[in-house]
């Protein structure tokens, strides 16, 4: 049965395209790389994240940790969910630690008061961050359901354009990816946008110059 | 120059006072005007309607009238925009290659009278005269077919004594498109109620466009309601001067 | 099976319009997205290139559809998925329900999926005895109040929001005292829905693209249901039009651009997600791939109409349109409304179940200058309405009527004798100088607009006369 839906679904295509021209080759006269300085680009990132009405905090790898404290402090989280490989000194040694390993419940995602996480790459032009379940990212559920997303960006990790970071992605296509691009919203009521629906309405980034 | 008119159907019938302004407009600029008598109609209305091949006729008909002219000039960029985007299909469907042909030959010197004076001739003051309070609203065809930009506005610019107002959302459709005002009249109506709305806003004296067709619609609207707006279109205005005032 | 023949368009209309709320919202949503959109497109000097890479990508896939679709077939199953074909919507139904009861859920959870909608998924997992529930926060409202969806990104649009809290206090908020304040009504569907997605065992979505050279499926969404549905449950059903594939990943560097900023106005919405297969310890561990036909090999086969199958859902047209943004959605009478509904819908049912649609269109092309794929709507309008009078009885009136005009516009002597007889004529219709009524099928004009008279010399009489006197 599924054979014949297959089959009959592949010669359907068959005889309609049988006298179909070839196109012309795809032109790819857009950009697909920044040209300009990596702190253009940099300022371009954190000002997406800043339209975005994500939380933004400048900082370099020494003072990283302190950074992560004093945002913890305000956001008043106290329990921490972190991927397995996260690197210690990031988290603040007053904050109970919810390591996933063994894999933790959903329950427990979603009393958490907050995750911590690297990221795979971001973009400058659309201030987005990408998880692709790679190194200090963990698996998809710790960073969608606790409510507060706080995320590590190395200045490097942050590429100009879209086509460069899919180039980058692509190399591992078929893992898990994730693209963030700010707090969730909908303006499905009146077309008045809501920030915060689903996703963890607080996002807050570091973006970790080099030391 | 030697200028074919072609006045359309629609003017003929309907707006003569367009032609005899484009007549007299082009003399003044220098040029001699022709009229093939032969002509009749684009075929535009069955085309778009869906009667594509009961155009077919029309289309070779156009070609048997204007084949022989060095250039076509027409006071309606719907018309306009027929020939030159829709003609080639038309003679497509036909399977006629010598029409085909003949189509692809003459596209090229088929003019709307905005494009022609500015584009061809390269004119943009034609010494016209217009002391009134007016609103230009851009077409469809003008805009989105023919692509002749902010051409009309570039002449109007240039009329002495003129107040010309911009139109709010003026490259918004007016509603009429051809059939769609009697077949959808109810949307065609709720498009020409926020036209109109626009046209007021204005406080214009005078609604201007390049295709009387709009004109018809928006100016039968405006009258319906005694709005005290008339309705002209550009070559009208581009041919008023200080010894003929309307 | 015949698929029921839409409901007339200009009737359906005229209902519409006269429901001043729904125009108001209407217009103002059409018109802040219009605005959002023309105002992120500017900020990209390549937004044409990337047009023309995306139309050419789409043309490219379609003409080789068939050697794509078995190369995501063979990449989601390397990747641990599992396949499925389903001709016609009935199909596609019947192994989405077989899936679900072969887990023992009673329940779905559902990302917005315009494709289900098409198929009528919902109904047909109600009549199995499953639960299916949409967690995009406007379909939940539209599911709620048993209603349909009037535009394609903000389907409750028609609603304001105190309809909205009156809605959920009567529904998924009983006992809560709720004000009407959009962040609180946001909120209270969060609540409801945190509890499904966390205890949900599957989910079904559709797809905005999928791969063929990796099996990669993408979802694109604003308000983390997606992430939600494709992410927890166990088991995730994609079901997916065949036309939404393209060739590489790479492709994604184009699409990515094009979507956000053509349909939402963003330079890119809050989530997409991407995933191939199963991924063991991270996300759904079954994955099941539907791809639908149910007509779109008809769209293909049509040489003007396979241009159609490149949208990309984005909606931009219906935003830009002037006939959508004030009759709505419901008038289409179709889960595809607008311009693109215009031409999908008739390509999709059959030309005579929906013959009103090519026509409800002024042919204005503001669809064609915004759609992101460059897809030739007023063209596809214009050949659909050439299939619509070939398909009709050649004696109708109307095609009377154009067949007399066309012989009389083909000979200048009887267009000659036409003019003089409106001229004479008219006096019938005339009033106080103006033609102010139409007869039959004219009357639709003159109920709103006066009329000039015919003027008692045409143009080429003036021009006769004034050769006489040179």
């Amino acid at each position: 049965m599924k054979e014949r839906a297959k089959n009959t679904i592949l010669s359907r295509i068959h005889r309609a395209i049988a006298n179909a021209p070839e196109p012309p080759p795809v032109p790819h006269d857009y950009r697909e790389w920044d040209k300009r300085e990596r702190s253009a680009i940099q300022e371009d990132f954190i000002d997406r994240l800043v339209d975005y009405k994500a939380i933004v905090t400048c900082t370099d790898d020494a003072n990283l940790p302190q950074a992560i404290a004093d945002a913890c402090q305000w956001h008043g989280i106290t329990q921490l969910v972190v991927p397995a490989d996260l690197p210690t000194r990031w988290i603040p040694d007053w904050v109970t630690t919810l390591q996933d390993d063994p894999t933790l419940p959903n329950t427990v995602l979603d009393e958490s008061s907050g995750v911590l996480t690297g990221c795979a790459i971001a973009i400058a032009q659309t201030g987005t961050i990408i998880l692709d379940g790679g190194a200090t990212q963990g698996r998809r559920a710790l960073s969608l359901v606790p409510d507060r997303h706080l995320c590590v960006v190395r200045a490097e990790q942050v590429m100009g354009l879209v086509p460069e970071a899919i180039t980058e992605l692509a190399e591992r296509a078929t893992q898990p990816i994730t693209l963030i691009s700010g707090p969730s919203a909908t303006s499905d009521i009146e077309l008045i946008r809501v920030e915060g629906v689903h996703g963890p309405r607080t996002l807050h980034v570091f973006v970790v110059n080099g030391p | 120059m030697r200028v074919a008119l072609f006045i359309t159907c629609f003017n003929d019938t309907l707006f003569p006072t367009v032609g005899i302004a484009t007549t007299w407009l082009l003399e003044r600029l220098g040029h001699t005007v022709d009229f093939p008598e032969a002509q009749t109609c684009c075929g535009q209305m069955h085309y778009n309607t869906g009667y594509q091949r009961e155009a077919i006729p029309l289309v070779r008909h156009f070609v048997e009238v204007f084949g022989a002219a060095e250039v076509i000039v027409a006071p309606s960029a719907s018309c306009v925009g027929m020939v030159r985007d829709l003609y080639p299909r038309a003679a497509a469907l036909s399977g006629d290659a010598a029409l085909l042909s003949a189509v692809e030959q003459l596209t090229p010197r088929v003019y709307e009278l905005s494009e022609f004076l500015v584009k061809r001739l390269g004119v943009t003051d034609v010494g016209a005269y217009y002391p009134h309070r007016v609103t230009y609203h851009p077409t469809c065809h003008s805009l989105r077919v023919l692509h002749v930009g902010d051409v009309p506005l570039l002449l109007l610019r240039a009329v002495k004594g003129i107040d010309l107002v911009e139109l709010p959302n003026a490259s918004e459709c007016c509603g009429f498109g051809g059939t769609f005002a009697v077949k959808n009249a109810d949307t065609s109506l709720a498009m020409l109620s926020d036209k109109m709305r626009c046209v007021l806003d204005t406080g214009a004296e005078v609604l201007c466009s390049a295709d009387t067709s709009c004109l018809m619609h928006i100016g039968g609207g405006l009258h319906r309601q005694r709005a005290g707006v008339t309705a002209i279109h550009l070559a009208e205005i581009l041919a008023s001067t200080e010894s003929e005032v309307e | 099976m015949t698929p029921k023949a839409l409901p007339m368009f200009p009737q359906a209309a005229k209902i519409a319009l006269a429901n001043s709320q729904l125009r108001r919202n209407i217009g103002k949503a059409t018109s802040t997205i219009r605005n959002k959109r023309a105002s992120v497109v500017s900020e990209l000097p390549d937004w044409e290139a990337l047009r023309a890479a995306g139309s050419a990508i789409k043309a490219r896939t379609m003409r080789h559809l068939d050697e794509y679709l078995l190369q995501l077939e063979t990449a989601v199953q390397r990747a641990g998925g599992q396949v499925h074909w389903a001709r016609d919507a009935a199909e596609a139904n019947r192994i989405i329900t077989a899936i679900v009861q072969g887990t023992s859920a009673d329940r779905v959870v559902k990302v917005k999926s315009l494709t289900t909608d098409e198929i009528h998924l919902n109904d047909a997992l109600a009549k199995a005895g499953i639960r299916a529930i949409e967690t995009d926060l406007a379909e939940l409202i539209i599911q709620l109040a048993g209603e349909t969806s009037s535009h394609i990104l903000v389907p409750a649009i028609h609603k304001n929001r105190s309809e909205i809290r009156d809605l959920f206090c009567r529904t998924i908020a009983r006992g809560q005292d709720l004000t009407d304040d959009p962040h609180q009504l946001a909120a209270a569907a969060r609540r409801y829905l945190r509890e499904q997605f966390l205890s949900a065992q599957v989910a079904v979505s559709g797809a905005n693209f999928a791969i063929a050279e990796t099996g990669t499926i993408c979802v694109v969404e604003s308000e983390g249901n997606g992430r939600m549905c494709v992410t927890l449950p166990h088991t995730l059903i994609t079901v997916m039009g065949i036309e939404k594939i393209l060739p590489t990943f790479q492709d994604f560097a184009v699409f990515l651009q094009l979507l956000p900023r053509s349909s939402t106005g963003e330079r890119m919405n809050p989530y997409t997600s991407l995933w191939t297969g199963v991924t063991p310890g991270d996300g759904p561990q079954a994955f099941y791939l539907v791809l639908l036909d149910n007509g779109r090999t008809n769209v293909l086969a049509d040489e003007v109409g396979r241009q159609t199958l490149h949208c990309i859902r984005c909606s931009a047209c219906l935003n830009s349109c002037p006939v959508y943004s004030r009759t709505g959605g419901h008038a289409y009478g179709s889960v595809y409304p607008g311009p693109i509904g215009a031409i999908l819908t008739p390509q999709l049912m059959g030309v005579k179940q929906a013959k009103t649609l090519p026509y409800a269109s002024t042919l204005c092309g503001a669809c064609y200058e915004v759609c992101p794929v460059k897809i030739n709507i007023p063209e596809v309008l214009l050949h659909l309405r050439g299939e619509v009078t070939s398909q009709a009885s050649p004696i109708n009136p109307e095609a009377l009527a154009m067949r007399q005009l066309a012989r009389i516009f083909s000979s200048p002597k009887r267009y000659e004798q036409a003019q003089q007889l409106a001229q004479r004529g008219q006096r019938l219709f005339m009033h106080d100088g103006v033609i102010d009524h139409l007869p039959g099928m004219l009357s639709g004009w003159s109920a709103a607009r006066d009329l000039a008279p015919v003027p008692k010399q045409s143009f080429r009489d003036w021009w006769r006369e004034r050769q006489k006197g040179v």
